[in-house]
């Protein structure tokens, strides 16, 4: 069984460090059917590890000690139980996938290869991330996908704003690192160990202050990887990367790291429900925070993201009120129909030669009835429609805010779950449906090609029916994870349903309504609320004016004042003094024999003087 | 009494003498001065109680050595006086003042000591001749073979470095050498 | 009463004319004088040292002293010589090839 997990951890590695030998070449087909073939390997050993989690239990392995420093010690050690495995088989799946488009997606790229040896190192610091059994194998896991995260929105760094969008996600990223380590810290002061199972034996009895400490640092660590606000700004400038990366790091496999650490620490975080609660709060007011921003955006794959962002903030909430398997089940759909929407619209970037104006899009169905048919079904999933996936895991979000007598956080998300059908409706109405704008731009759109289409398939099942898995995953993930108990009387239940559905089919219906007469009156767009959404609430605006600017000139003048002026002085006055030394001293070899024996004269005088004032005492 | 005459006088006329092989321009005075001095240095040993050293300070040192550097200096143009430009009077003049200062100072301190232990002691009654022979030829028989061997090698050396092509003349016929020119 | 005290002083003074003269003189041959005061200095405090202690090693040593003198002179007079006939001038200032 140990080598189903090492085949299901280091297969990517293998593939990202085949495919680098050729990364400086021209394409080459066998490069990606290599790399996708060892991830699929990757994702059946994942298969066949979540079979036997499932029959014998949990799977704990210790490759190696890899720090042991006085009382420090960690081993690279990874687990492979109930929660780890239904991550293990997520990540895969969706990775296969996208590994498959991306042969179709990236073909007329000439980095074909550099593409996959990246996406494959990615996948393995995934991999390394949700197996670790430690904090500091998650936290190698976290900056592995931070970096392949660099790599692969900067893909095409040529282009100026890519590589400055790739620089703003690692910069978010580290800036939370910085709260996780001081969690990582504190955890290693108060315990003394990192692996996981020492670490949650201890909390019980841990000061509950400190606990809550920890608690927000490493929350803080979430914040940055799962774009939350205030660090939410690089999500949507992440979209400068290739679409099948948007797909896989930003639907369902980086962004969800976040609610992945949370989910962990679950046995941590019910001990301080007052972290929790802010969480949800944060989590709740992100979702709709970010639906309002995908309502007026016109790039196809910012609003994806947003919507991405909006989701994350549904699972906060879950994990936040303690719902830790709800949190999980709505991930793991979430990763599902995200993905697809993503490919979707990479299909759809394709036919329109990378146009992303959705306003110049319009009336696709006709080309491209396979991509549209799979987009609308997961913005159905998204919208949270019965019987789709994303009803499940919706619906149950709002239940347990609801039974936690959180009743605002409930209304709020109640109103995203309009929003989010609205917009993504919105989207879909504007490229399939409606006016064919793009005549206007001569474009002549296709379809993808059949092997792609294939690869979204499965996607679009498991959008379609992974919902009915949920008792299920619930009796498997709550071997490990706490139960989560809902006690409200069924008629209110049924009540909540219903209303749910009905302002998801209503705003469903609104978009569909407006966008077949044409949209909303061009007036709109002047109004000053119209202008803040579109703006993003002009908070990139504020961070540029207020913390970068004044940075930059900090760096600036720490350049120029400081390191020139005095570090470099001082390392090179150490040069220049040594050099003159080994000059002036040149001059004692003048090879002169009358200077020779002065020079020898003096040195005889040093020691008697040596010997006559400090003579050893006897 | 005596011998705190004898020493006094000894002392300031070595030190004159030194003093004008160090200082003086002319060659021949220098060397002249410096046979006198070996000759003092051997009257301190004399009044020391070492009087086959003080003979053979007077016989190797004035009588060999100096006439060693008389020979040499027949070969260098000695009637000129040497003219010497010395570079930075100052320095070596303060050098060896400190320096001078410093060794006094240094041998001035008591010289404490009750366990210094003689290894070879002198008897009283032997005289100093006999006993300086029974130690050179037990004890320090090596070093004195030694000795022996390296004045032979000197020997040597000099007439080599001296002659002109001497390690070849012994193997050459009488009309095969060739005789330099006159040099200048 | 002469002391070892005085004797070794005498040495001293003696050690440190030796060392003007060897600091001072330019004309090798000089220098060489200036070397044989040193050494004769150093014989004179041995000796000094013998007597006062009643050990004879200390006039052993300055017999080898002696010894070695002797057969240095002989071969610093050869080798001078050499220079002589090769350069033409014993002087110090000549004789400056191994310029560092």
């Amino acid at each position: 069984m140990e080598n189903y997990l090492y085949t299901a951890l280091f297969a990517p590695l293998v593939s990202s460090l085949f495919v680098a030998l050729f990364a400086a070449r021209p394409k080459m087909l066998i490069t990606g059917i290599i790399a996708s073939l060892l991830i699929a390997t990757s994702m059946v050993a994942s298969f066949v590890l979540l079979i036997n989690v499932n029959t014998y239990g949990p799977l704990h392995v210790t490759m190696m000690d890899w720090i042991a420093a006085g009382n420090l010690e960690v081993p690279f050690g990874f687990v492979v139980d109930e929660v780890s495995v239904i991550m293990m088989v997520t990540v895969t799946l969706v990775s296969t996938i996208v590994h498959v488009y991306s042969i179709g997606y990236m073909d007329h790229d000439k980095s074909f290869n550099r593409f996959f040896s990246y996406l494959s190192a990615f996948v393995f610091s995934m991999m390394i991330l949700v197996m670790s059994d430690n904090f500091v194998g998650l936290f190698i896991g976290w900056e592995g996908v931070g970096l392949c995260s660099w790599l692969l929105i900067g893909f095409w760094y040529e282009r100026h704003s890519a590589s400055w969008a790739a620089n703003e996600a690692f910069i978010m990223n580290r800036i939370a690192d910085l709260g996780m380590l001081m969690g990582l810290f504190l955890i290693y002061w108060t315990v003394g160990s990192f692996q996981y199972d020492d670490v949650f034996a201890s909390v019980k009895t841990m000061d509950p202050v400190l606990l809550a400490t920890i608690g927000l640092f490493l929350f803080i660590g979430a914040m940055g990887k799962s774009a939350q606000f205030p660090l939410h700004t690089w999500l949507a400038d992440a979209m400068e990367g290739p679409t099948p990366v948007s797909a896989l790091i930003h639907a369902a496999t980086m962004v969800t790291a976040g609610v992945y650490l949370v989910i962990r620490c679950g046995e941590m975080y019910t001990l301080i429900p007052d972290v929790g609660f802010a969480i949800a709060s944060l989590g709740a007011f992100v979702a709709v925070f970010a639906a309002s921003m995908a309502l007026v955006n016109n790039d196809l794959k910012r609003i994806i993201a947003y919507s991405t962002l909006s989701q994350l903030g549904y699972m906060f909430v879950a994990a936040g009120l303690g719902a830790y398997w709800i949190a999980l089940f709505h991930l793991m759909t979430h990763a599902f129909f995200k993905s697809l929407l993503f490919l979707g619209a990479g299909n759809v970037m394709h036919a329109m030669h990378d146009e992303l104006n959705i306003k110049k899009m319009g009336g696709l169905y006709g080309s491209m009835k396979a991509t549209a048919i799979l987009m609308s079904v997961a913005s159905v999933a998204l919208a949270g429609i019965y019987p789709f996936a994303g009803f499940f895991s919706k619906d149950k979000i709002l239940e347990v805010a609801f039974n936690e007598g959180a009743y605002f956080l409930w209304f709020a998300l109640f109103i995203g779950a309009g929003l989010t059908a609205f917009y993504s409706f919105r989207l879909v109405m504007l490229v399939f449906f409606g006016e064919k704008e793009y005549v206007k731009y001569g474009l002549h759109p296709h379809d993808a090609q059949p092997f792609v289409i294939y690869a979204m398939l499965p996607l679009g099942l498991l959008a379609v029916v992974a919902g009915f898995l949920e008792h299920t995953f619930e009796g498997f993930v709550t071997r490990l994870l706490a139960q989560y108990e809902i006690h409200i009387a069924h008629g209110t239940e049924a009540l909540l349903i219903a209303g749910t559905l009905g302002i998801a089919m209503s705003g469903i219906a609104f978009a569909v309504f407006m966008y077949k007469r044409g949209g909303f009156p061009k007036s709109w767009e002047e109004s000053v609320g119209y202008k803040l959404l579109s703006n993003q609430y002009y908070i990139p605006k504020l961070y540029e004016l207020y913390i970068m600017r004044p940075f930059t000139s900090i760096a600036r003048f720490a350049w120029l004042k400081i390191d020139t002026k005095i570090v470099d002085f001082t390392v090179d006055l150490i040069a220049k003094i040594v050099y003159s030394t080994g000059q002036n001293a040149r001059k004692m070899q003048s090879g002169n024999l009358s200077d020779m024996l002065r020079w020898m004269v003096v040195g005889m005088v040093v020691l008697l003087a040596l010997a006559l004032f400090y003579r050893p005492m006897a | 009494m005596y011998e705190i005459i004898a020493f006094y006088v000894f002392a300031t006329l070595t030190i004159g003498m030194f003093g004008i092989v160090v200082m003086s321009s002319n060659a021949l005075y220098a060397m002249s001065a410096l046979a006198g001095g070996m000759i003092f240095i051997s009257g301190f040993f004399f009044i020391l109680d070492a009087e086959f050293l003080g003979v053979v300070q007077i016989v190797v040192y004035s009588g060999a050595i100096m006439a060693l550097y008389a020979f040499g200096m027949m070969f260098f143009d000695t009637t000129r006086d040497v003219s010497e430009k010395m570079r930075s009077k100052k320095i070596a003049y303060t050098l060896s003042v400190i320096s001078a200062i410093l060794v006094v100072t240094i041998l001035c301190a008591p010289l404490a000591s009750e366990e210094i232990e003689a290894m070879y002691p002198s008897i009283d009654t032997v005289g100093n001749v006999q006993m300086i022979g029974v130690v050179l030829f037990t004890k320090y028989l090596v070093p004195f073979e030694l000795a022996a061997i390296m004045l032979l090698v000197a020997m040597i050396a000099g007439i080599v470095l001296a002659s002109k092509r001497m390690d070849e003349y012994l193997a050459m016929e009488e009309n095969e050498i060739e005789y330099p020119k006159e040099t200048k | 009463m002469i002391t070892l005290t005085h004797y070794l002083v005498l040495a001293g003074i003696l050690f440190s004319i030796g060392l003007v003269g060897v600091m001072r003189r330019t004309n090798l041959l000089m220098l060489f004088f200036s070397t044989e005061i040193l050494l004769n200095a150093i014989n004179v405090g041995f000796v000094a040292v013998s007597k006062y202690y009643g050990d004879l090693t200390g006039q052993m040593f300055a017999f080898f002293i002696i010894a070695v003198a002797a057969s240095e002179v002989a071969v610093g007079l050869g080798l001078l010589i050499l220079w002589y006939k090769r350069n033409g001038s014993v002087d110090l200032n000549n004789l400056q090839t191994m310029k560092g």
